[in-house]
């Protein structure tokens, strides 16, 4: 168990944080922005988890951080996709170049 | 290197490897589906650190819960067979470039922190100890954020209906009846 020190657990959570930042950047579909998304806030839970089980052991903060992180990002997702349902009704699209009326 | 370790970078492989395929394949329901096992290698990690609690609460929560609510959304709003664009040259390039700039510059400044305060404290993540630690109105409980996200959630699905929430011609009429 701890033959796998702390920093390979942070490696993984930050490589996985910079893919999601680069899906993020690369794609134009909302839908695909918002799967970035989860991916990034699932890199921080890992990292909120490792840290209280390495470091700190003999109190549970961690766990409650990524707790509430969860239930923010699933209420976050609902949020969005029903944003994303009502957008597709006015605009019959979903890709963020084409909702353009409030660019400056 | 024992059992622990290899399950642990196989853990590790399944994970980077289905988020890669997540954010580049031109599919949106093949997104869908790699993101999906994306967040069960995260359940497995957590199962690896032995925190059950939030491994369930993973499954249930993403697996069970964001990506079939994704999975709907997609079949609500497109046709899922059908290949997105392929995103422009440079700015794939640029992305790629800053991503693994910002890889590199993370994983250097981990590898020299030098975690040397690693505690050998019993860990003890059991539901009964996350329940009585939540539920408890002490000094390091936590009540109070546990009762402002549950306003959050229900505020969260009040938003939701209104938002996705289609106006029927009677509503409509009643509005305008309304501001006249």
């Amino acid at each position: 168990m701890n033959e796998v020190p702390l920093t390979h657990i942070l490696f993984v959570s930050t490589a996985l944080f910079f893919i999601g930042m680069y899906g993020l950047f690369t794609r134009r579909n909302l839908i695909t922005m918002l799967m970035s998304i989860e991916l990034m806030l699932n890199s921080v839970n890992i990292n909120f988890v490792a840290f209280n089980k390495y470091l700190f052991p003999d109190k549970l903060d961690g766990l409650f951080f990524s707790l509430f992180i969860i239930t923010i990002a699933a209420a976050e997702a609902a949020v969005a996709i029903a944003i994303i349902i009502n957008l597709y009704r006015s605009h019959q699209s979903i890709d963020v170049d084409d909702a353009t009326e409030m660019k400056f | 290197m024992n059992t622990s370790t290899i399950i642990f970078y196989a853990i590790a492989a399944l994970i980077l490897g289905a988020a890669i395929l997540a954010v580049t394949t031109l599919k949106i329901f093949r997104s869908a589906i790699w993101l999906l096992f994306s967040l069960v290698g995260i359940a497995a990690l957590y199962f690896w650190m032995q925190v059950e609690f939030i491994a369930a609460i993973q499954i249930v929560v993403y697996v069970g819960g964001i990506v079939v609510l994704i999975i709907f959304s997609i079949f609500l709003t497109q046709q899922s067979g059908k290949e997105m664009d392929k995103p422009a040259n440079g700015k794939m390039i640029f992305s790629a470039l800053a991503a693994l700039f910002g890889t590199a510059f993370t994983f250097n400044l981990i590898s020299h922190y030098g975690f040397n305060n690693i505690s050998a404290a019993p860990f003890n993540p059991s539901v009964n100890e996350i329940g009585m630690q939540m539920l408890s109105t002490t000094s390091h409980g936590f009540i109070l954020p546990f009762e402002v996200v549950s306003m959050l959630l229900l505020a969260a699905m009040v938003g939701c209906i209104v938002i996705a929430m289609k106006p029927t011609e009677a509503n409509i009429v009643h509005l305008n009846k309304k501001e006249d």
